[in-house]
């Protein structure tokens, strides 16, 4: 069973298309970026990925869920991390956290036990006690990712969590990201920057509602650069 | 506990605890209406006497006849501001976050609008507080059976806030609302002005006013302040919530602003 299933979406905004015949699977425990420039239709994808868009053609299957059909079953099993941050400022980390758990009806010590295990698993169990004003733009994200990962989900979705961050937090943060694949998890994470995909991570390269390849990053980059071979296929920057 | 109470809980409880932190708004929305009270009121004794009608049973001053509606205007308020958060910036990112967990939507939605009452709730009882602190007391049962009219009536304002915010895209700020939503549903109803005392001036404008749910809201809240129940007022504001509500959940785009078009 595949992780992450998209076959023939589409998606048009009145006359407008967004997403045009998008198909790509993904293997439990992999990498992938989803690299396409400003205006691709990642945030489109995304949309459609967490149900807050619906369309007619095409499906998505979560951990063979699909995602029209069983909505309930598919969210439950996705973590999403948003590029707009959505935190409340003036609460603790584990208000915002145990808050989020009570969103998906977890309660009690069952819903501790698994903040603790998400915080632990972003090096972030120490600042559990500190007001989300109180962190930095790094840990924040941190946070956020840590708050996806609290009612389990199988596929992690992040929607280019890194953008507004200094250097140091964007390497510790898709470093971090990358580790939680190791340990099994499905990552699909949006970017049009190609200095945070390695070699083996998958590469999904969406490029005005189409995909125009999908397969590892060193083939793509054919012992040449990622970023090269990016500008060539797309036309467009892919370096901040 | 359920999931559904559990999310239920947190939902009120986030709420609550982000209005006690807003001090400038538990603020304006306590000043508000002692302004109308304490002042309008105290001008209007004057001009307008109000005979008994029920729920009274013996000649009131006007500010006593104006509480109810204030409480109501609390609540139209209140309903309003929070509706109109959930559909534009403030809370839209936390509505994205509310709208991926596995509980159903409908659900969440309907948690939010209680969450919101609640919060208008607890403004009321302080007002009527402050209300008794200046001599204008209800009946002390008034203030228990109050609770499940205000419950209703805070629903049926919050779901025409999300109809409302949901699907009239020119209405995106506040003032806009306050100008074609607010001032219209509070002038032309019973807070300020008994129903024959308008049927006086013109009937056309008492039928409006009878029509208005605020007004059924209102009526809901002044009788059960004065332990009795109005039948006509009850059917009115739950049927109003059930149209609101259907309207709200069908109009609410869970997509709004995710997208640059």
């Amino acid at each position: 069973m595949k992780a992450l299933s998209v076959r023939n979406v589409s998606y048009r905004f009145g006359a407008k298309v967004a997403l045009d015949d998008v198909s790509f699977d993904l293997e439990v425990g992999r990498f992938a970026a989803l690299l396409g420039p400003n205006g691709a239709g990642k945030s489109t994808l995304f949309a459609l990925l967490t149900r807050l868009l619906v369309t007619r053609q095409g499906q998505i299957f979560v951990a063979g869920f699909d995602v029209r059909a069983a909505p309930r079953a598919a969210l439950a099993r996705i973590g999403v991390v948003f590029q707009q941050s959505t935190l409340d400022l003036d609460m603790t980390v584990a208000r915002n956290l145990s808050y989020f758990a009570a969103l998906q009806g977890l309660s009690g010590a069952a819903a501790q036990a698994s903040i603790d295990a998400a915080l632990d698993r972003l090096d972030m169990r120490e600042r559990a006690g500190e007001t989300v004003r109180a962190l930095n733009g790094g840990h924040r994200r941190r946070m956020e990712i840590a708050r996806a990962l609290v009612h389990g989900p199988e596929v992690l979705l992040l929607d280019e969590p890194t953008v507004g961050l200094d250097t140091a937090s964007r390497r510790a943060i898709t470093a971090h990201v990358h580790d939680l694949a190791e340990d099994g998890l499905t990552v699909l994470w949006a970017t049009h920057l190609v200095d945070e995909i390695r070699p083996t991570d998958d590469v999904v390269v969406l490029h005005k509602g189409r995909v125009l390849t999908h397969q590892p990053a060193a083939e793509i980059a054919c012992s040449g650069d990622l970023g090269d071979a990016f500008i060539a296929m797309t036309g467009e920057g892919g370096r901040q | 506990m359920t999931a559904y109470l559990v999310a239920l809980r947190a939902i009120v409880l986030r709420e609550m605890l982000r209005f006690v932190h807003q001090r400038s708004r538990f603020l304006s929305a306590l000043v508000r209406p002692l302004v109308w009270l304490v002042i309008f009121a105290a001008g209007f004794r004057a001009a307008l006497g109000v005979s008994i009608i029920p729920p009274y049973q013996t000649y009131i001053t006007y500010e006593v006849y104006i509480v109810p509606g204030l409480c109501g205007m609390i609540q139209l308020f209140n309903g309003m501001q929070s509706s109109l958060s959930l559909v534009y910036d403030q809370e839209m990112g936390s509505m994205r976050l509310l709208l991926t967990s596995r509980l159903p939507r409908t659900w969440l939605l309907f948690c939010k609008l209680l969450a919101g009452t609640a919060v208008s709730i607890l403004q009321v009882y302080v007002f009527l507080a402050l209300a008794a602190a200046f001599g204008i007391a209800m009946p002390p049962l008034g203030y228990l059976y109050v609770l499940p009219a205000l419950v209703l009536s805070g629903l049926m304002l919050g779901a025409l806030g999300l109809l409302i915010s949901s699907t009239i895209r020119q209405l995106e700020n506040f003032a806009g609302v306050m100008n074609f939503v607010i001032f219209p549903m509070f002038f032309m109803s019973s807070a300020l002005y008994p129903l024959w005392k308008m049927a006086e001036s013109s009937p056309l404008l008492r039928d409006i006013c009878a029509a208005n749910p605020f007004t059924h809201a209102v009526e809901l809240i002044r009788f059960a302040l004065y332990e009795s129940v109005n039948l006509w007022a009850l059917i009115w504001v739950v049927a109003a919530f059930a149209v609101f509500l259907v309207g709200a959940l069908i109009g609410y785009d869970p997509a709004r602003g995710l997208i640059r078009k």
